[in-house]
């Protein structure tokens, strides 16, 4: 039960609580978004048990991603 | 998917595991927390892919798992009465209770149902205004916001025959108490992403300097395992006791102010017995006492249910670190993923499933 999973909301329904569709990979669940009250359509948000509890920071996820691609071996391979 | 695929780069991969190897010159012994980091450790084989002293040990991060029995039999008492609909997450049906598990009293006739969310247990509620709905509330921080806005839905509904079987646990009395028992081996935690997107990490900075222990956030894909796993050996190696956070894209320091708001007005904090490890002060929440109209061991008087353990299961000390499943001389043997003995062999959360599904074998069995 304690998967969260990134998916990107693709519409939000209202209502109270507020809900929205998310899509996961091309599966698309409804998942309440009344954790994430900032959260627009297109953001990237991890779902918890029905619930988005995070909205996922774009630029942080690049950054680490840089971080990463920057570690000695990595560049090795990646430019071999 | 985006933000999917790219953390499970094999190349990355192999990069940061070879800047661990180069990083690592003493042998270092670090927790994951969470059982969903233990499925991916133990299923990718990271565990034995790092330098031979760097040891990761797997801790009580399965909600399962940690459910007390006599809470699981109390979960059983409640679903067999004839007008109730009980509720819960998939991975608490073939828990073991004393004598049976809500699986088997379902396929008897009971009215058991697996919710994605508890708030679908709420619409069941609603649906069925002449049958008493039972939600079985379990897991860490990451599940009671969720859980906390079921009862908040409900009580705005004014549903009269919606309650909560609550069973929360919370983490960092957990850690402190891991590391408080004697002999504990624990040098660094990878701390849990989600129960830090709820919550942050500033219960954590305490911890990390009483105990000087490191503490990574971390994340939950395998490049975000390697990451947690490197930071903490980086820390060790130069004697840093921090948190840091790997799992920046997700977990902000203060955690999410909405869920935490939602969490302390349903909840407080109370003491906890945890499964296989015994009471732990202020580890977990119950019902706050203007939501206690919503507490069902008290709306179906099941308090006094008592439980019985099989004494074969060590799974406190595989709980807490201190043994690993193939120590256990039921693992494998009379214990199957099939045939769960304890909890941890039930989830794929629990570090006994995690063990069998991923082929590992006890020491005794020879390789096929
Ligand atoms: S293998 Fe089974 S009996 Fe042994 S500790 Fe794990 S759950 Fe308990």
């Amino acid at each position: 039960m304690c998967l969260g999973v990134p998916g990107k909301i693709v519409e939000m329904t209202g209502g109270e609580p507020s809900m929205g569709v998310v899509d996961f990979g091309g599966l698309r669940r409804e998942a309440c978004l009344a954790y994430v009250p900032e959260a627009a359509v297109g953001d990237y948000v991890i779902v918890h048990v029905g619930f988005a509890i995070s909205i996922v920071d774009e630029q942080e996820a690049r950054r680490t991603l840089a971080v990463l691609r920057a570690i000695p071996g990595g560049l090795d391979e990646i430019s071999r | 998917m985006r933000y999917l695929d790219e953390y499970r780069d094999p190349v990355l991969a192999r990069a940061l595991l070879e800047e661990i190897h180069a990083v690592a010159t003493r042998p270092w012994t670090i927790m994951e927390v969470c059982g969903g980091q233990t499925n991916t450790i133990v299923r990718q084989g990271i565990d034995e892919l790092l330098p031979a002293g760097v040891r990761m040990v797997h801790g009580p991060g399965c909600p399962v798992c940690v459910t007390p029995l006599e809470i699981v039999d109390r979960a059983i008492a409640i679903a067999v009465r004839p007008n109730v609909i009980f509720t819960s997450y998939g991975d608490m049906l073939r828990v073991p209770g004393s004598a049976t598990d809500l699986l088997t009293v379902k396929a008897a006739g009971a009215d058991v149902r697996v919710v994605y969310t508890p708030l679908d247990a709420v619409r069941l509620a609603e649906r069925h205004p002449d049958r008493e709905v039972v939600f079985f509330a379990v897991g860490f921080e990451t599940t009671a916001p969720a859980n906390a806005m079921a009862v908040l839905h409900a009580a705005q509904l004014g549903l009269r025959n919606f309650s909560v079987l609550v069973s929360h646990v919370l983490v960092p009395p957990a850690m402190t108490a891991i590391l408080d028992a004697p002999g504990t081996r624990v040098q660094a935690f990878l701390a849990a992403g989600h129960v830090c997107a709820i919550m942050g990490w500033t219960e954590y900075e305490p911890l990390a300097a009483r105990y000087r222990v490191p503490i990574v956030v971390t994340g939950f894909e395998p490049l975000d395992l390697l990451e947690g796993i490197l930071m903490a050996v980086c820390q060790l190696e130069e004697g840093r006791f921090e948190v840091e956070n790997q799992y920046a894209r997700a977990v902000r320091r203060t955690g999410n102010a909405a869920a935490q708001e939602a969490m302390t007005k349903v909840f407080h904090v109370s003491d906890r017995t945890w499964r296989g490890i015994g009471e732990i002060p202020a580890s977990g929440l119950a019902l706050a006492p203007e939501y206690t109209d919503f507490d069902a061991v008290t709306r179906f008087e099941v308090g006094g249910v008592t439980a019985r353990e099989n004494p074969a299961c060590v799974a406190g000390e595989i709980l807490q670190g201190t043994k690993v499943p193939t120590d256990c001389v039921a693992y494998g043997v009379i214990c199957t993923p099939r045939h769960p003995l304890g909890a941890p062999m039930v989830s794929a959360e629990g570090t006994c499933a995690a063990f069998h599904n991923a082929g590992r074998l006890t020491p005794s069995e020879p390789t096929p």
